[in-house]
């Protein structure tokens, strides 16, 4: 049996390891796998060598029943499988995998435009001459997908091992598909946690950066979606995880339609290269938002009272295109839904996806929701309204984010964006000049 | 510095002289968890410990004592918390993903509630065991960690004087009512025991496992047979 499609670049805890206890010995004895210890203390720190865990909060005592001895145990990555301090983790220190060799593994036909095909370039170049990195700023609807595919293709006929690493299980999701209909001849798999489609020897991975826990220096090419979203700059583990999980000299590719701000920093002082996308598929400018003042915002939205500037919009948008209003905190979504005859929708709402589904289908017309629509969901023509925009969960990013939920469609690319506040904050001011950034450099094409 | 055990997130206390010098230690859960901890309140069945509208038994007691085998077996089981979707989640996570440190939530409820549950004060703490196959995969038995909170207030022994047959060793968790009570018994004594005796485990859904194991010790000379679980 051909073990090493199945285990190189793996970092696996024993239950995970599909083999009997013979074929492992087995492996270790031919020198085919290695084991490294689990939890390892340095100067009276404990570290987790599978999450990088060293917060010492997150580890506990366990008397553990396997080995008889109270030791610890790894709070940290529990939820995808527990790390026990008598536990080993095994890697592959064998052949390296052979990937079958492709010419034309791309079936995909369509064509990029100019935009697209420039940012597509460059990626292949960054991919073929082995640099490090290379961030990729393209304006929300600009299409991000289809210009990794000469990258994506570009390696597959060097026989490299690629993976594209999102935050969000839906994005993995309707990646898979698509990549599967590009790449017929290829190996891919899909990753989150209870993915059907989890093979374990895809030459093409897509994943959750949450299930790059099982890999180490796996990959020479890793591109990361949305690099300045939620769980990814904010928990420190899986920058660690994705880091982890490619080879020494691998490319990473950073998608993002707003980078954080220590991204831009590096931008600025040229320590990162950067191509930017900064115009729409469709050709047409970025919809700008408006800002509108109303004195006493909040307690208007917290007494569940009419916004004037909301009720001003109302009247005079057009009746065609549907209407998605972000507020700031969940208890807010009912007031707000019951004045305007609207359906809410939050994280845990356990019809989140019917809602989303219906709202896309047009079946409703008013959506009420938090951030947690800010990205990712397209809705062909929409406009979009902020309700108290100053509130610090609208952060540039959210707001650029938000703003280009409208005019995604070529048949409708105008779109209102309003963001109605209490007093202009610097996101705002500092969102509008991105975005107005953006169309200027669009302008020059 | 406090951090919730179920959520992680940080746990704000107030400051004041009381708690400067005496640290509130109960608090092991941020207050939307605390929240969202459903306590046995108010009317409950005498036997089985479940919550209900009016003092009367609750229909799965009354079959239990329709069943000329298991009358009166047990005694009564008391329990803590009703089973809602949040307690299921950090039953999952403390039981089957095996986050042993989560049985600190629970310490400070048992700590204050035990004393009050049973009419003796002196009886021998028995944890329902696990199949060792079982027991090896989760590293720990849920049963034991709770007979040792109780055994750490309450001063009685714990006492292991059950074992699990390994050939009934499917979940209960996957089993239909009919399929549980139909089972065979999978208990069999390791030691002798005749005292007052408390059978802990940390569910208590159709009560089959609990009946079971009180029929055995019954059988082996047993007078008063008591339970608690964490959940019913």
């Amino acid at each position: 049996m051909n073990f090493s499609k199945f285990l190189a670049g793996k970092l696996l805890l024993t239950s995970e390891l599909p083999l009997t206890k013979p074929t492992i010995d087995y492996l270790f004895r031919t020198n085919q796998s290695k084991q490294l210890p689990s939890i390892t203390t340095k100067y009276g720190r404990h570290q987790c060598n599978r999450c990088g865990n060293r917060n010492q909060q997150l580890f506990a005592d366990i008397p553990c029943a396997r080995c008889d001895h109270p030791h610890l145990y790894c709070r940290n990555c529990i939820q995808t499988g527990r790390v026990l301090q008598c536990d080993i983790l095994i890697v592959w220190n064998g052949s390296k995998p052979a990937w079958p060799l492709q010419t034309q593994p791309c079936h995909w036909t369509g064509t990029l435009t100019p935009p697209q095909q420039k940012a597509a370039d460059a990626i292949e170049q960054t991919i073929e001459y082995k640099q490090k990195e290379l961030l990729i700023w393209a304006v929300c609807g600009s299409g991000k997908t289809e210009m990794l595919f000469p990258a994506i293709t570009k390696a597959i006929t060097e026989s490299k091992r690629i993976c594209i690493a999102t935050p969000r299980a839906d994005v993995v999701r309707e990646l898979f598909p698509r990549l599967k209909q590009a790449f017929p001849d290829t190996e891919i798999e899909a990753l989150y946690a209870d993915s059907p489609d989890r093979t374990d020897k895809g030459q093409l991975i897509i994943s959750t950066t949450h299930q790059l826990i099982r890999y180490q220096e796996a990959f020479d090419v890793m591109i990361i979606d949305e690099i300045d979203a939620f769980p990814f700059h904010h928990d420190k583990t899986l920058a660690y995880l994705t880091t982890r999980a490619c080879k020494k000299d691998a490319t990473s590719i950073y998608l993002t339609a707003t980078p954080r701000p220590e991204h831009k920093q590096k931008i600025s002082h040229k320590k990162l290269p950067v191509q930017f996308v900064p115009i729409r598929f469709h050709g047409q400018p970025l919809p700008i938002p408006q800002l509108k003042i109303e004195i006493n915002l909040r307690k208007k939205l917290q007494k569940g009272t009419e916004s004037k500037a909301l009720q001003q919009f109302l009247t005079t948008r057009p009746e065609s295109r549907q209407l998605l209003i972000f507020v700031p905190k969940i208890p807010l979504l009912k007031k707000v839904a019951e004045r305007y005859q609207a359906i809410a929708v939050h994280a845990e709402d356990p019809d989140r996806k019917e809602k989303v589904e219906q709202f896309r289908q047009k079946k409703i017309d008013i959506l009420v929701t938090t951030t947690i629509l800010e990205r990712g969901v397209t809705f062909p023509s929409v406009d979009v309204v902020i309700l108290d925009a100053g509130h610090h969960v609208f952060d540039e990013a959210a707001l650029v984010q938000i703003a280009g939920r409208a005019g995604r469609s070529p048949d409708d690319p105008g779109g209102n964006v309003l963001f109605i506040h209490q007093g202009k904050t610097n996101a705002m001011e500092d969102a509008i000049a991105q975005i107005k950034m953006m169309n200027k450099k669009g302008k020059k094409l | 510095m406090m951090y919730c055990l179920k959520c992680q997130d940080w746990i704000s206390q107030p400051v004041t002289w009381s708690t400067l010098f005496l640290p509130n230690e109960q608090t092991q859960l941020c207050d939307s968890c605390q929240s969202q901890l459903k306590r046995i309140a108010g009317t409950i069945c005498e036997r089985c410990g479940r919550q209900m509208p009016n003092e009367t038994m609750c229909e799965d007691c009354n079959k239990w004592q329709s069943n000329k085998k298991y009358r009166d077996t047990l005694l009564f089981n008391r329990s803590l918390f009703q089973y809602t979707p949040f307690m299921q989640e950090v039953i999952t996570q403390w039981k089957y993903r095996g986050d042993y440190q989560l049985k600190d939530i629970f310490s400070p409820y048992i700590k204050k509630e035990i004393r009050n549950f049973y009419p003796t004060k002196s009886f021998t703490i028995v944890p329902i065991p696990l199949t060792n196959e079982r027991l090896h995969d989760r590293a720990f038995n849920q049963a034991i960690a709770i007979a040792e909170i109780i055994a750490h207030h309450h001063k009685n022994p714990v006492i292991h004087a059950l074992s699990r047959n390994v050939s009934h060793s499917e979940k209960q968790s996957k089993k239909s009512r009919q399929q549980r009570i139909t089972t065979k018994n999978p208990f069999f004594l390791t030691k002798s025991l005749e005292t007052d005796v408390l059978l802990v485990d940390d569910i208590y859904t159709t009560g089959m496992t609990i009946h079971h194991a009180a029929k055995l010790l019954q059988e082996a000379g047993c007078a008063h047979i008591y339970s608690f679980t964490l959940v019913r």
